[in-house]
């Protein structure tokens, strides 16, 4: 790792005037000027040790007093401070019983070390895992470059890349946590250094690669991720996650899928919120398969219509057309889990 | 990863705070004869403190291990497991990916198990770090290192101590842990030569053994 100097944040706002840059901006437009946030480090580390960021001054706000509260409200929903650790998510029992989805995908996340330093705030804002992305020898359309290597129809390795909306950089976001968050309607609250703050949905925290493939969140460099809310359940409420991965023990999702839904007596969905992990470069809303299930009754079959509906506008790339089935039976078994 | 720095031996007790330190050392060439000399840098080990800057050069802090509070010198991309193998020579560490992948460098922080390739040695603060080399007490192997023996859950042995103290942390927290436990517990401890069923048994072996 190159030389940096530590700044041991005392609060949110003492944070924000320190920081100048964000890992994102230095990994499209290295300065080595940078001051950067970072709180459980595993990915800036990652990046830092690759030598692909370069900063002068680590901002750590892993110790800025308030940020690692966990409370939960029946009627309110509940509130995560950035600095909860994924440790503390995986054994909350609020969160078990209230959000099964979350829970699931935290417990299939990373390994017992990692869980106890990672953040959610980290989990949320770290950058994909394309090894292209991460290597030092290739300047990819995510670092500047011109080329998205994975891309490539005979030379791509790309048999863990996107399958929906893959006409630019391939990636796929490698937080499956947040395919649970966005399927439970989770809100990422954001401050900045003029001491305001926002409260943006996950589907609008994370940006399209469409949209610009320099970075994959709205993060700005005096930006702060200080709480994510998840929306109170109602007593009709019911949510699944469901992982593929190549091992059993921990690994990267090949494919995740996480279903929030509200049911209605006669086990008819009356709205479904349904996401798909690494499927696209950021967590993917299947607004298909959420109207092809809605006010139908769960059951295979019906479930069935909704993942095909999913994979419908699925385009597989040359190394990872088994992601299409793999899907489709992974939508459907959520589904199923639920009913 | 970086040059082993010199270690701050045993130092005098002189009441100096940390600004007036920093003043000092501004005069650069009084303040590093001084250094040199040892009689300035006296208080100055202690942990990282909210709202202010250290480094990018080493800088002498203090980190609680195995029970002994030592004295480091260490600058902030020093990282624990440096920090332990380089600087304090506690080489029953490992570190095998240095990505957090493998889990060989497995320590604890405050009883719990990290990464310590992962973690800048400013990370731990007052926390107190465990390592392999505290596990046996008092000339006593823990159980589960007992039970790596008896059951020969070692090959090449890279990720024995990782794998050790994943186990040791189970059967310490679990007085009746099922092969399901064990395994959830190891799940980021790599293994090449494929010891897992070994280690499996040692530990369920091992948990028995433990009040």
């Amino acid at each position: 790792m190159n030389k940096f100097s530590w700044y041991e944040a005392k609060s949110v706002e003492d944070a924000l005037q320190q920081v100048n840059s964000t890992v994102s901006k230095e990994l499209y437009q290295a300065t080595n000027k940078a001051a950067v946030f970072k709180s459980g480090g595993i990915d800036v580390f990652d990046w830092v040790k690759e030598g692909l960021l370069q900063p002068k001054k680590v901002i750590n706000i892993r110790n800025i007093p308030g940020l690692d509260k966990i409370n939960f409200d029946s009627k309110k929903g509940l509130r995560i401070g950035s600095n909860v650790t994924l440790a503390e998510l995986a054994s909350n029992p609020e969160i078990k019983t209230n959000y099964l989805a979350l829970h699931q995908a935290v417990n299939h996340a990373a390994t017992p070390q990692l869980r106890n330093v990672s953040t959610l705030g980290g989990n949320i804002a770290q950058r994909n895992r394309c090894w292209y992305f991460r290597s030092a020898e290739h300047e990819c359309l995510r670092k500047g470059g011109y080329l998205c290597y994975a891309h490539h129809p005979e030379n791509g390795e790309n048999e863990n890349h996107a399958i929906i909306d893959n006409g630019s950089c391939v990636s796929v976001h490698a937080s499956s946590i947040s395919t649970a968050l966005m399927a439970h309607n989770a809100t990422v609250v954001i401050a900045d250094s003029e001491g305001k703050k926002k409260e943006v949905s996950m589907d609008d925290f994370f940006v399209s690669t469409s949209k610009d493939v320099s970075k994959e969140n709205i993060l700005e460099a005096k930006e702060l991720i200080t709480e994510i809310v998840l929306p109170a359940p109602t007593k009709n409420t019911k949510s699944a996650y469901i992982k593929q991965v190549e091992r059993e023990s921990y690994d990267w999702s090949l494919g995740d899928v996480a279903v929030v839904v509200e049911v209605s007596g006669n086990n008819t969905c009356r709205s479904a919120s349904i996401v798909l992990g690494a499927a696209a470069p950021v967590p993917y809303r299947s607004m298909e398969a959420q109207q092809a299930i809605e006010d139908k009754t769960i059951n295979a079959a019906n479930a069935a219509v909704a993942a095909k509906a999913a994979m419908a506008i699925a385009q597989p790339l040359a190394k990872n057309s088994y992601k299409v089935p793999l899907f489709e039976a992974t939508i459907k078994q959520a589904i199923l889990e639920i009913s | 990863m970086e040059d082993k720095k010199q270690e701050s031996g045993s130092q005098p007790k002189k009441a100096i705070t940390r600004r007036s330190f920093l003043r000092g050392a501004g005069l650069s060439t009084a303040g590093s004869v001084l250094l040199t000399t040892n009689a300035f840098a006296i208080d100055y080990n202690e942990y990282p403190v909210a709202g202010e800057e250290f480094g990018p050069d080493a800088i002498t802090i203090k980190m609680k291990v195995n029970g002994i509070t030592k004295s480091l010198s260490v600058e902030p991309r020093t990282t624990l497991a440096s920090a332990l193998r380089d600087h304090l020579e506690l080489t029953g560490t490992k570190v095998v990916c240095d990505r957090g992948s493998c889990s060989a460098c497995t320590v604890y922080l405050d009883g719990e198990p990290v990464n310590s390739c992962m973690l800048s040695v400013f990370d731990v603060g007052e926390k107190e770090v465990t390592t392999i080399e505290g596990i046996a007490k008092d000339g006593e192997l823990h159980p589960v290192q007992q039970a790596f023996i008896e059951h020969d859950a070692s090959q090449c042995g890279y990720c024995t101590p990782g794998m050790v103290m994943s186990c040791v942390h189970l059967v310490d927290n679990n007085t009746n842990p099922n092969l399901e436990d064990v395994k959830k517990a190891t799940r980021g401890n790599l293994c090449r030569c494929g010891t897992h069923p070994h280690v499996f048994k040692a530990t369920l072996d091992a948990s028995k053994k433990t009040i």
